[in-house]
């Protein structure tokens, strides 16, 4: 009897890998090259979502302000594209770079430590509070990232080229593309493991009751940190991403507004289950995209929805396509 | 299954939103405008100038049909770099226009660029564009941004004016115009205050202001910005107390009537006013009355010019729109009637026009417009055409 | 000429001040009474500005547009909690965000359609539209002034409903211990959506006075909408009086740093970086307050309960 919804959750994982593989070429033979352009964008933005269920769905902690992490990763990205443009060192003597390879563990590096330093005083305090200093911390680099005019400022930064990663060609749009499905689907291996493993668990127990799991002598803080810089750093990958395919890096990706519509993207998919929020980015960008051709009122209709899944659907996405039966 | 099913049905909409590309004999024009928000006065006015040249023209440029592909850029430079994009590589238009704010051209124009798009802009038109960065690519069917604002400091000067105060909004084009305004005024600037873009409430800057005491005050402040400036201005009792000045952009048929008699007397700076006396102005600005039931601002006669520009070089190649060297030289040509009179293109790709001093007025029928006074400027070109290595 | 500057800036930052408590006095009590997170609480401040604009045109009078929108907007606030709002009492407050992003987009494209993208330009009355002389040299624009006097008036009016009257005793009894007010017989659905019209009434009237001195714009409700729920947490959620001493703490805090930092900054650096360096360190001083009050005082000001 445990094997059936084990099977079929493995089922719907190799269906949904599958879809993502054929994506290009389906996408090439209808004539809509362009989409596949978008088609990567979704997945970074799926893998953003990703690295929040990490922190909300496994450990119940409620971040508004994950999207600054996304926007550190795209500066970083888009700084060192800067600086090789305008040909000017960094302080410390660095020089500018677009070597993949560099910057992107770097945009990583930036934002684990962001993380580390945002998680270790918002993690003092919970519930509504918590979401309100994560927010505050967001609209602070919001806004400082505005008052960096040698980057542009408001106006953000031109990339004139995407990164260089051994020599791929990634500004062709397709092998883009299935960098950033493997990179995601390497990320959601790991954190699928990672929720199963002891960390996982204790962290699961913490979400569930943080005073058992310190009256059982969890150092419950600790874990509750790791889990936020491990969180960061992923979606730290995400904005480097996310800077070569927009080739634009700009404060906006720091607004709240962001990083509501990544919670939203979190709850809509299903929290917890790690793959539920994947598919919740896909189907709020697709269904954005989608109503934006039919009518250019589409948020009059996307609205209601919400309201509408909000009110209804308790597992989200995940939880609709997995059927009744089944842990999450 | 409930995934294929979701699947399908999401395959389905993308289906459904099929784009052809343009068949042969016509011709896709990209208008990437700002249609919302403060600065959306401009933006509509471009748009519907530019439809109203079409019409004219019988709905076609150059002899070809003429598709025109509306998109709003929100003023926000990650939604103006998207749809960028997205007219080029989906839409994949011919030429793109519109944009109204200077810090979104920057950061889209390296993406028309290397697409080898043309961009005739009818507004937007910093100096990096007229200089370092100059592009065969670009065309700008309006004025280089400091233009109007050097003809407000060359006559601010010449009345001796000694202590002013300056304003503008904290981007490209603000910084642009304070430095053109400084370029002739040799006087002491009381204070010059950036202020956030689309900032609305300025009661602060009006306090500091009144405490710095100046003889004269200049603002540049396009669109809401202006109309909530200068209403703000009365408000606190500024008004008459020290003179105001402006370039054309602050006191553009766009926003005269939300000012109302606030902006009546004051005095501006452009290369275009509804009263220029030549056949093909007035002819414009009867149609575009007629048309919209309101009379255009500069940056209507700006696109107005854009399209017929356009018209001009795409009926000199002979409609062959592939080939981007000819085109290039008919554009540079312009060849084309100006509402302005006279026009022609420096070899940054800038023009070449006359500026002159406006003045805004009430008429007989109750309408706010401005009218000619004065010239300052003739045959002017821009400060950084040096710099460009075309 | 110092003191008149510092002066008006500090009237500035009174009227910012007040505009945010109507505001956070709403939002405070549904978040305190109801335990809601109601992101669409800026979508009534603009349905105010636009609501005023329109029935004044109409009516050929700004006051009268003003006092008929406020009813209105409280009446379609409680429309909405009857539909929507009620659904999410029991949920978590993932749903609620969830549900009230939702709203958010719903009413601004419904205003889009109605109104259209453009912004509408609000003015004051003719009547308020000159200067006040406060003190020899000092000058005030008499609007802004009035919507200060307005805001205290209110301020007043609440103070003494919240303390002296039957509803305000059960409001403080919900705030404090919902459970228990049920269960000795207050009529809880009623309350809450007496609350939520309360509250949505008070942000129309600031949408209605703010209007005419920004301007009326699709959108216009989500940048006071943060600094809002920032007041109600310095504040303390429940608590109407934290709400005024929040609010103006905010107003002052921000409209000084805007000032000062910028005449700070020019010494050093060339005037647009001083500016807009300026304006993105202001910009951040409002939450580095916050930060610094829940590190004080964990609940806020007047917190009472999570």
């Amino acid at each position: 009897m445990a094997h059936a919804p084990d099977f079929r959750r493995r089922l719907a994982l190799v269906l949904l890998l599958i879809l993502a593989l054929a994506v290009p070429p389906v996408l090439s033979a209808l004539g809509q090259g362009f989409y596949v352009g978008f088609a990567a964008r979704v997945l970074i933005m799926a893998l953003a979502a990703l690295s929040l269920d990490l922190v909300m769905g496994l450990g119940g902690m409620v971040s508004f302000g994950h999207a600054a992490f996304l926007g550190l990763g795209a500066y970083v990205v888009g700084i060192g594209s800067w600086h090789v443009f305008d040909g000017s060192p960094l302080p410390f003597g660095l020089a500018g770079s677009e070597n993949a390879l560099i910057v992107w563990p770097l945009a990583m590096l930036v934002s684990g430590l962001a993380a580390l330093g945002i998680g270790a005083i918002s993690l003092r305090t919970t519930g509504v509070h918590f979401i309100m200093i994560t927010l505050a911390f967001a609209q602070m680099l919001f806004f400082l990232a505005g008052g960096l005019k040698t980057y542009g400022g408001d106006d953000g930064i031109t990339l004139y080229s995407r990164s260089e990663l051994a020599g791929l060609k990634l500004s062709d749009p397709t092998t883009f593309y299935y960098l950033c499905l493997g990179l995601l689907v390497t990320v959601l291996a790991l954190l699928l493991r990672l929720s199963s493993s002891r960390f996982g668990m204790v962290l699961k127990g913490v979400r569930d009751n943080e005073r058992r799991m310190r009256a059982l002598g969890f150092p419950t803080y600790r874990y509750k940190l790791a889990a936020f810089v491990l969180s960061g750093m992923i979606c730290g990958l995400a904005g480097a991403l996310l800077a070569n395919a927009s080739e634009f890096a700009s404060p906006a990706l720091m607004s709240w507004q962001r990083s509501g519509e990544l919670l939203v993207m979190v709850v809509l998919g299903g929290m917890g289950s790690l793959v539920g929020p994947v598919l919740g980015a896909v189907a709020l960008m697709v269904l954005e995209e989608s109503l934006a051709e039919l009518t250019q009122h589409w948020q009059v209709i996307l609205g209601p929805l919400l309201v509408l899944l909000a009110l209804s659907a308790r597992r989200g996405l995940w939880g609709w396509i997995k059927g009744r039966d089944g842990a999450p | 299954m409930r995934i294929v099913s979701s699947t399908l049905i999401l395959a389905g909409f993308l289906a459904a939103s099929t784009h052809a590309w343009a068949a042969p004999g016509e011709v896709k024009i990209g208008m990437l405008t700002t249609l919302s928000g403060p600065g959306s006065s401009l933006g509509i006015d471009v748009r519907d100038a530019f439809n109203l040249a079409v019409k004219n023209l019988g709905g076609s440029l150059g002899g070809l049909k003429a598709t025109i592909i509306e998109v709003d850029d929100q003023q926000k430079p990650d939604v103006a770099k998207d749809a960028a994009t997205r007219l080029i590589e989906k839409d994949k238009v011919d030429f793109a226009t519109g944009i109204i704010f200077s810090n979104l051209m920057l950061a889209t124009m390296p993406s028309f660029d290397r697409a080898q798009t043309y961009y005739i802009s009818a507004n937007a038109s910093p100096s990096q564009l007229a200089g370092k960065q100059c592009t065969p690519y670009f065309f700008s069917a309006a004025y280089q941004n400091d233009n109007q604002h050097e003809a407000m400091g060359h006559y601010v000067q010449a009345k001796g004016f000694k202590n002013v105060y300056l304003m503008a909004p904290n981007y490209p084009a603000g910084k642009d115009g304070l430095n053109g305004f400084k370029r002739y005024y040799a006087g002491n600037v009381a204070g010059e205050v950036y202020t956030t873009v689309n900032q609305l409430d300025y009661a602060a800057e009006l306090a500091s202001l009144r405490a710095a005491n100046p003889d004269a005050v200049y603002v540049f402040y396009p669109g809401g910005m202006g109309v909530n400036f200068v209403k703000q201005w009365e408000q606190a009792g500024l008004k008459g107390k020290i003179p105001l000045f402006g370039p054309g952009f602050t006191f553009s048929e766009d926003t005269l009537a939300a000012m109302g008699d606030a902006a009546v007397g004051t005095l501006n700076t452009a290369q275009w006013s509804p009263d220029l006396d030549n056949p093909q102005n007035k002819k414009f600005v009867a149609d575009f009355e007629a048309a919209f039931g309101r009379l255009p601002s500069v940056y209507a006669s700006q696109a107005y010019d854009a399209a017929m520009l356009i018209d001009s070089a795409i009926r000199k190649t002979g409609g062959k729109l592939d080939d981007k060297a000819a085109l290039g030289k008919a554009l540079m040509a312009a060849d084309f009637k100006s509402v302005r009179g006279n026009f022609k293109f420096n070899k940054n790709h800038f023009p070449i026009q006359d500026f002159f001093l406006r003045e805004v007025v009430k008429d007989s029928k109750g309408r706010y417009l401005n009218k000619k006074i004065a010239p300052i400027f003739q045959d002017r070109g821009d400060a950084y055409v040096g710099e460009c290595s075309m | 000429m110092i003191a008149q500057l510092f002066i008006e800036q500090g009237l500035n930052g009174l009227q910012l001040g007040i505009t945010l408590f109507l505001m956070a006095a709403g939002l405070t009590l549904v978040f305190g009474i109801m335990d809601v997170i109601h992101l669409s609480h800026g979508s009534f401040y603009m349905l105010g500005a636009y609501l005023t604009a329109t029935l004044g045109a109409r009516f050929d009078s700004y006051l009268l547009g003003l006092a008929l929108a406020i009813p209105l907007v409280a009446l379609i606030g409680m429309v909405v909690e009857w539909i929507a709002i009620r659904r999410l009492y029991e949920r978590d407050h993932l749903d609620q965000v969830l549900a009230t992003f939702g709203l958010i987009m719903f009413f601004n494209e419904a205003v889009r359609m109605i109104w259209g993208a453009q912004p509408i330009f609000l003015s004051p009355p003719a009547s308020l539209a000159g200067t006040v002389e406060l003190l020899p040299g000092i000058f005030y624009p008499q609007f802004r002034l009035a919507i200060l006097g307005t805001g205290l008036a209110v301020a007043a009016l609440l103070g003494l409903m919240i303390r002296r009257t039957r509803l305000g005793m059960r409001l403080r009894a919900g705030a404090s211990d919902r459970a228990m007010a049920g269960a000795l017989g207050v009529n809880i659905d009623g309350l809450f959506t007496i609350v939520f019209g309360l509250g949505t009434g008070l942000a129309a009237l600031a949408g209605g006075m703010a209007g005419t001195v920004l301007s009326v714009q699709v959108g216009m409700g989500e940048s006071i909408l943060i600094l809002t729920f920032v007041v109600v947490v310095i504040g303390g959620i429940g608590s109407i009086k934290g709400a005024l001493v929040g609010a103006i703490l905010v107003g002052l805090v921000d409209t000084l740093a805007r000032t000062m930092l910028p005449v700070a900054l020019r010494s050093t650096l060339p005037a647009s970086q001083a500016d807009s360096v300026a304006a993105s360190l202001s910009s951040t001083s409002v939450y580095v307050l916050m930060i610094l009050v829940l590190a004080w005082r964990p609940k806020g000001l007047y917190g009472a309960r999570t």
